[in-house]
């Protein structure tokens, strides 16, 4: 355009189209910086004014907005303070095997999942976790891995196929009332010798009322007899306590217990307890015999694994995080199967490669792009885990399962706000991320 | 209603005075005019207060607004944001605090915070307030408000925590009655345990229920005096005393078979599932240690009822003398970072019983206050566990909530770290003694 000037062409000058016609370097330039502005912008606000802030706020005393120049000292307490090198030290444990077993098991459902009916319906089963916050993923295995198999799926299994094998005795919460009824063999026994003729009275406690067997009546000393053992199995408790050992109004027997009499730890004789308690055992030699309680009687239910305890938290954590992630490697890695030349594969087979063999020597080889960038994706995923250890693992066992971000957060925010140790921790954590974010963006790079 | 509105009357001439609000003629809202006239409605204080809380839609946050409207009947032309943080508060005053634009008033629960921010210079005094104060609360809830010598905050609203919850059905079958003593409470946990349930429900996955129990026992072993003295950290945690009182406490957490789960169990319940093992259908333990709020928790997670399912004790004396009945609290303190006639007036209005009475008419509300009436609370249980606060001699507040949070109220660590340790191995008192003190040597250094 030529305002002003002196022209030959006067329809132009009517109607000059605008800068388009021959923009200038500088209106390029100024495009180009309109367009990028407000990206740039939230860019430097959420990202770059952060993370500078952080990396100096390292360097400084915990409270308030900046503190006092300490130096290095933040970073010291970082690797000195045993609940962050128990973070640092989970969180190497984390990388060295989640990554592993995601890019594993997605590649297992990805090969299988290609060869069944229904592919689709497995498919987002097994994806359907990602699409679940990690947060409820974390309350929802917190419920299954309770230690009580009333309560816990996973240990309700466990107790489901243990029952099978070893059933529950029906007094299995009962102890002795007395120190004169010992444990012996996993049943109880009554210390003090019988011979013919004596009575024996084996109490029994900490019965609940509902299960105390049906039909049960007040308990009775039974009489002595010449030739006979008589006693009594009984729950040895009335509101209040009662006097222990001695056969009370209001106490009950227990009928349905096998009673057995020893000599010289032989069992001799069995007899089953009646209404009120009493047994009795007939035809009895002179000699000394003892009386007790069977082993089976008192046979407790599985407890189950304590999947919540110090020791079981953190693989009872990498199962619930490699349970939401092995969806994700899964559509991944079967995207890119499906995407792998078939002729490769049929060529293997015609030659006589077993299943495995293509397997393991073609579709992994061929696969192994992707299974990188799932391997990669998982590490630096790993390494910033925070959210399902914050709901899953209880506040008693958060220091055992302790990663390096809820380090970062109980120090800073939690801890009396030292954000002088917690910048210090997020910096570590963002120099452990930046080395695999390179690899990857180099990855990206070569692959365009 | 209308009892309430004429025992205002005298009070809200006493405010127009001190607000300084002048006759209708004169307009600037703090002239210190005193023409006080005797309407009910204070027009001339206008304004905004910002009051970030923890109490939520499910948690409170309409009995404060309920509150809040008895303050508007008032002062109709103060407008009062109240904005529901959440548990999450510590952090986010936290945040305001050190970015410099906290909100005009909060709700902070733990002492040790609001001493952090009166050092600081963060908060504003309400001395203003100190004689409304006076005349409504024991000097022992004023010295809690106190800090550095200056009134601070207020202690709007406070939970019992030196009670025990058992269940009725548990403590019928057993044939024992709430004991008074603790050798009793020994002896009924263990006539309990042979009538074929638990005595006790242990939270411990949550560090505090744990830390609460050892507070009881020392505060009714030691006194308040010494107790005040240990939350301080004027007396060290290796200190004997603290000895006397986890051999104590170990009597409970030690008794392994009488402990709902044993003790794995125990570090894996936590607060809450200690409340619906104990008053579930079936019951599976006896008795819970926990404040005032355990009521809540029954009703709202289990099918029990008051008096025939659950009810409660205070709990039991241990050393006699003046301390026995002792009450710890813990409560919400309520503070200003700023200072203008009407936050003035709402700080004024909040430390009178009929700000105090129109939420503890509501229910899930205990108060320092003397001149609320017992009678307010809307049921028996309720009153049970709120009525001793108001005639113990001496009450201390939380101990964890008063110390250092990276000491007393951080998940994992310091207190609420240790005492699962302990719980996990009771024998180890002089180990566990010395954990606690360089955990708490290192939090109160900074």
């Amino acid at each position: 355009m030529s305002a002003g000037g002196i022209t030959a062409e006067p329809p132009v000058v009517a109607a000059p189209p605008p800068d388009y016609s021959e923009p200038g370097r500088l209106g390029k330039y100024l495009t180009g910086a309109i367009f990028l502005a407000p990206a740039i912008f939230l860019l430097s606000v959420w990202m770059a004014y952060p993370v500078v802030y952080t990396i100096i706020r390292s360097f400084f005393s915990p409270q308030g907005f900046l503190g006092h120049w300490v130096g290095i000292s933040n970073y010291k307490t970082l690797f000195t303070t045993s609940t962050l090198t128990t973070a640092i030290k989970n969180n190497a444990i984390w990388v060295a095997v989640v990554p592993a077993f995601v890019t594993a098991v997605g590649l297992i459902f990805a090969v299988l999942t290609e060869r069944v009916r229904w592919a689709v319906a497995f498919k987002t089963a097994i994806f359907l976790p990602m699409a679940i916050s990690a947060f409820a993923t974390g309350v929802t295995w917190r419920i299954m891995y309770q230690q009580d198999p009333g309560l816990g799926a996973v240990n309700a299994l466990g107790k489901a196929v243990k029952g099978v094998f070893s059933p529950a005795g029906v007094l299995s919460s009962a102890s002795p009332s007395t120190a004169n009824v010992i444990p012996s063999h996993g049943g109880l026994i009554l210390k003090t010798p019988l011979h013919p003729g004596g009575i024996a009275l084996i109490g029994l406690t900490a019965i609940p009322p509902d299960q105390v067997p049906k039909g049960a009546k007040q308990a009775v000393t039974p009489p002595a007899k010449p030739g006979e053992i008589t006693g009594t199995v009984w729950r040895d408790f009335k509101p209040g306590g009662g006097i222990a050992g001695k056969v009370e109004t209001g106490e009950l027997g227990l009928p349905g217990v096998a009673v057995e009499l020893d000599q010289n730890g032989k069992t001799v004789q069995k007899a089953t307890t009646a209404a009120d308690g009493s047994f009795t055992f007939t035809g009895v030699k002179s000699g000394t015999y003892q009386a007790g309680v069977g082993a089976s009687t008192f046979a407790k239910p599985w407890g189950g694994f304590a999947w919540l305890g110090p020791s079981l938290i953190v693989p009872a954590l990498m199962i619930a995080y490699i349970w939401i992630w092995a969806g994700f490697a899964m559509v991944v890695i079967a995207a890119g199967l499906s995407a792998m030349p078939r002729d490769v594969l049929e060529a293997a087979r015609t030659d006589g490669a077993s299943e495995w063999q293509t397997f393991r020597r073609v579709t992994v080889p061929l696969l192994a792009p992707v299974l990188s960038v799932v391997f990669i994706t998982m590490i630096i995923n790993v390494l910033k885990v925070f959210d399902i250890v914050y709901a899953l693992a209880p506040a008693s066992v958060q220091q055992n399962a302790n990663v390096i971000a809820l380090a970062m957060y109980y120090t800073a925010f939690q801890g009396g706000g030292n954000f002088g140790v917690g910048s210090a921790i997020a910096v570590f954590l963002f120099l452990l991320v930046i080395p695999v974010l390179l690899l990857n963006i180099r990855r990206f790079k070569r692959e365009v | 209603m209308k009892r309430k509105w004429l025992a205002a009357v005298p009070l809200v001439a006493v405010l127009a005075v001190t607000a300084g609000c002048g006759s209708k003629s004169a307009a600037p809202k703090a002239s210190g005019v005193a023409g006080a006239q005797k309407t009910l409605t204070n027009k001339a204080v206008s304004g905004t207060i910002t009051f970030d809380g923890i109490w939520t839609a499910t948690s409170g946050q309409k009995n404060f607004a309920d509150v809040i409207k008895g303050f508007n009947k008032l002062y109709p032309n103060v407008h009062v944001n109240y904005k529901p943080v959440g548990d999450n508060l510590p952090t986010v005053l936290a945040t305001a605090v050190a970015g410099g634009r906290p909100p005009d008033m909060a709700d902070i629960a733990q002492p040790g915070t609001v001493k952090q921010f009166a050092t600081e210079g963060k908060l504003k005094p309400i001395t203003y307030a100190s004689g409304v104060v006076s005349k409504n609360f024991a000097p022992a809830w004023r010295s809690l408000g106190t800090f550095n010598g200056k009134l601070y905050a207020l202690v709007f609203k406070a939970a019992n925590k030196s009670v025990v919850w058992y269940d009725v059905p548990d403590f019928k079958n057993a044939g024992v009655t709430p004991p008074k003593t603790f050798s009793q409470l020994l002896a009924d946990a263990k006539t309990i345990k042979s009538s074929g349930v638990p005595a006790y429900s242990i939270g411990g996955a949550d560090g505090w229920t744990l830390t609460d129990l050892f507070e009881n026992i020392y505060l009714r072993t030691f006194g308040a005096a010494k107790y005040n003295a240990l939350s301080q950290h004027k007396i060290k945690w290796t200190d004997p005393s603290v000895a006397t009182a986890l051999k104590t406490m170990a009597k409970i957490v030690g008794d392994t078979s009488n402990i709902y789960g044993g003790t794995t169990g125990a570090l894996q319940y936590g607060f809450n599932d200690s409340v619906a093992n104990a008053f579930g259908s079936p019951s599976k333990a006896a008795m819970v240690f926990e404040a005032d709020f355990v009521g809540g928790a029954i009703t709202s997670s289990t099918k029990s009822k008051p008096k025939t399912g659950f009810n409660t004790f205070t709990w039991p004396s241990i050393t006699p003398g003046p301390d026995a009945g002792a009450v710890e609290i813990a409560g919400d303190l309520f503070v200003t970072f700023r200072d203008n006639p009407a936050i003035e007036a709402f700080v004024k209005y909040l430390a009178t019983p009929q700000a105090a009475e129109i939420w503890a008419h509501e229910g899930g509300f205990g108060t320092g206050n003397h001149n609320v009436p017992a009678s307010i609370y809307p049921d028996p249980i309720t009153k049970a566990t709120e009525a001793p606060i108001l005639s113990a001699k001496s009450v201390v507040f939380d101990m964890s909530d008063s110390q250092p949070p990276a000491f007393g109220a951080t998940t994992g660590q310091g207190e609420w770290g240790l005492f699962p340790q302990f719980l996990k191995n009771p024998s180890d008192v002089s180990g566990i003694q010395k954990k606690l003190e360089s955990a708490a040597a290192a939090a109160y250094k900074k």
